[in-house]
């Protein structure tokens, strides 16, 4: 594997900055700042970070209900989410579509979805386009393990497969399709399995390793940049939360959660970076700080940010219409 | 002026933005080669080359994805769906996908998209091939939708809808694929929200689209021998809706007719109506009256068939229940 430090001190920024954010947005949730449904991402940090450390600002990702962590894996502001989860016009939706909607096609988000699957159509049709252009970009499309039971899995599997674009299917297996575990939801264990009905490359790894999430994706994506097709990788992980913020989270056996945050990505990065001599412990002190200073700005632009006017309900349903209001 | 079909009038509005510009393709069943099931891709994937007319796997999900997916960036895809029916298999991606996109990601991207969707009856094809779906997607703030009854409509309305940044339901009419019409030399863009009056007159004013505005043609033909003058107005688009002219139509006729195809019951004509009920109603003479298919699936027999379906003398009908 060929990383440098830098990429590795990158990478641990991402993964704190994820760690904080959903925590300071789990404490904002129960305080009642923050509403609607929102679905956080700690302990699945690894792989939206080892993930996008492979990717460029015009390669592209599709996202899911569980999206904060790959939006900021890929270079979303924390200022402009945090004031989406506030409602406000100045959040990167205008306030239009919170939690589950967050994109910016500045830096090739091609948004957080609440319909589970529907990004992997979406990533097919990136794929396309950038095969269409004959550039060297990739898409990487994130999903969860439930969402390989929906059609749209293999619709989108067979076409990537079959006209070879560069699109990189990332599964973040964390054991539950909401409260249905895998072993009622699917009669296999290893997703990855299923990327041999397509002839393309299935691989399984410890998606609590950031290196070994970076490692299998990058050498996907370097194939994909090749015209060389897509990749199913699987990344065995766990949500440390419920499924939204709210879920009493009755269906877990006991002691699972606890085994899992035995493995929490964070602190075997920390180790892993300590004993070669990447990082001081020093520096982590200062690098935790740093983030803690983010969130904490990124909070009060969200909370000294407006309200959207309500005019602005009328607008942005067409490029070219606006929509007729009411008089009350 | 020159003849040209239905199919005609569409592919030369592909064909013709095609050759404009290289980020306009179109991709679906069968739409290469073969030239698509009803023949209206015939002879293009000659002219532009399997990446830009190319055929799919049957897999409606992932072609209305992927049609999302590569306007969003930055191609201007056409997507064809073999039969509108079909749309039930992709609806997640239109219905929560295209049409909410823009406005959820706060208006920062733009998904410059048609969808071709190829409806209804009068081909013994039955009722998993024979619907009119328009109301469904008329319905969904954040698409747009076209059916026109004509070549040049066809035509341009085609130029207008590739060009247009939104997604656009492009809706088709199987029976008038093969029929012939005028057009026009040089064709230009249609503007959506422009209606067509085809005949004017002061008795009656029927309102209708697609294959509809021929048998409102049909009826006006058969009543002015009986000395009724009909108004026939093609609305050519359902969104966004000329109201003006229907409207300004009836301040004239003060009665009116709305015909499609669709099943009655939830049909679009009924969101015609409400609006000539809401800003219109000082206006009317008579009941507003609508005509659409009876309320069953499409049946195959010709003769049920023909019985479900609504045709001239239906118009003919209404007409004179109101004067």
């Amino acid at each position: 594997m060929k990383i440098t430090n830098e990429q590795v001190n990158n990478m641990y920024e991402t993964m704190l900055k994820i760690r904080k954010f959903e925590t300071r947005a789990k404490d904002l949730f129960a305080e009642g700042k923050v509403g609607g449904f929102v679905h956080l991402y700690i302990g699945e940090e690894a792989v939206a970070t080892g993930a996008c450390a492979n990717l460029r600002d015009d390669d592209y990702i599709t996202s899911t209900h569980r999206g904060h962590g790959h939006i900021i894996a890929k270079g979303g502001d924390l200022k402009y989410m945090m004031a989406e989860l506030f409602q406000k016009e100045t959040g990167y939706c205008k306030g239009k579509g919170g939690s589950m909607h967050i994109a910016d096609a500045t830096k090739g988000i091609l948004g957080a979805n609440g319909i589970v699957g529907a990004g992997h159509n979406i990533a097919v049709g990136a794929g396309l386009a950038i095969q269409y252009k004959k550039t060297d970009q990739v898409c990487v499309c994130f999903f969860g393990d439930a969402s390989t039971n929906q059609s749209t899995f293999h619709e989108a599997l067979n076409l990537a497969s079959v006209w070879k674009l560069p699109v990189i299917f990332v599964c973040e297996n964390n054991g539950y399709g909401i409260s249905v575990s895998q072993a009622r939801h699917q009669a296999i264990t290893d997703v990855s399995v299923r990327a041999s009905a397509y002839n393309m490359p299935g691989v399984t790894v410890d998606g609590n390793d950031v290196f070994a999430v970076y490692e299998a994706v990058g050498e996907a994506v370097s194939k994909a940049r090749k015209g060389q097709g897509p990749t199913l990788i699987e990344c065995k992980t766990y949500r440390w939360r419920g499924h939204f913020e709210g879920d009493p989270t009755v269906y877990r056996p006991e002691g699972e959660l606890e085994t899992w945050i035995k493995k929490d990505p964070i602190p075997r990065m920390e180790k892993y970076m300590l004993e070669n001599g990447v990082i001081t412990k020093a520096e982590i002190d200062k690098e935790n700080a740093d983030v803690d200073n983010m969130i904490k700005e990124a909070e009060v632009f969200a909370e000294e940010s407006s309200m959207p006017a309500l005019e602005s309900a009328l607008e942005d349903v067409y490029t070219d219409i606006v929509e007729e209001g009411r008089v009350r | 002026m020159r003849k040209m079909t239905y199919a005609e009038g569409i592919r030369e509005g592909m064909s013709v933005k095609m050759r404009e510009n290289p980020d306009v393709f179109l991709f679906g069943e069968d739409v290469g080669k073969f030239g698509g099931c009803f023949g209206v891709s015939a002879g293009m994937f000659d002219e532009f080359g399997e990446m830009r007319v190319r055929d799919t796997p049957i897999s409606e999900g992932v072609i209305i994805g992927a049609a999302v997916g590569s306007a969003a960036c930055g191609l201007r895809p056409i997507a064809e769906l073999m039969f509108v029916d079909f749309l039930t298999v992709g609806m997640d991606q239109l219905v929560n996908q295209a049409a909410k996109m823009r406005y959820m990601f706060g208006g920062k991207i733009k998904l410059p998209m048609v969808v071709r969707l190829p409806g209804g009856g009068g081909a013994s094809a039955a009722a998993q091939h024979s619907q009119s779906l328009e109301a469904w997607v008329a319905h969904v703030p954040g698409l747009k939708v076209v059916y026109p009854s004509n070549a040049q409509d066809a035509y341009g309305l085609m130029l207008t809808a590739i060009e247009d940044d939104n997604p656009v339901m492009f809706m088709e009419n199987k029976i008038l694929y093969s029929v012939k019409s005028d057009v026009e030399d040089e064709v230009k863009p249609i503007s959506f929200g422009k209606a067509a009056i085809k005949k004017e007159g002061t008795d009656v004013t029927v309102v209708s689209y697609g294959r509809q505005v021929l048998d409102s043609m049909k009826a006006a033909d058969i009543l002015s021998k009986d000395g009724i003058s009909v108004e026939v107005i093609d609305i050519r688009t359902l969104f966004p809706l000329d109201k003006e002219t229907i409207f300004k139509s009836l301040s004239k006729t003060h009665k009116v007719v709305i015909v499609s195809e669709e099943a009655k019951r939830g049909a679009f004509t009924g969101e015609i109506a409400s609006l000539i009920a809401e800003e219109c109603f000082f206006e009317l003479d008579a009941p507003v009256r609508r005509i659409g298919a009876l309320n069953t699936p499409v049946p195959f027999a010709t003769n049920l068939e023909n019985y479900v379906l609504p045709n001239e003398q239906d118009i003919v009908i209404a007409v004179k229940s109101l004067l």
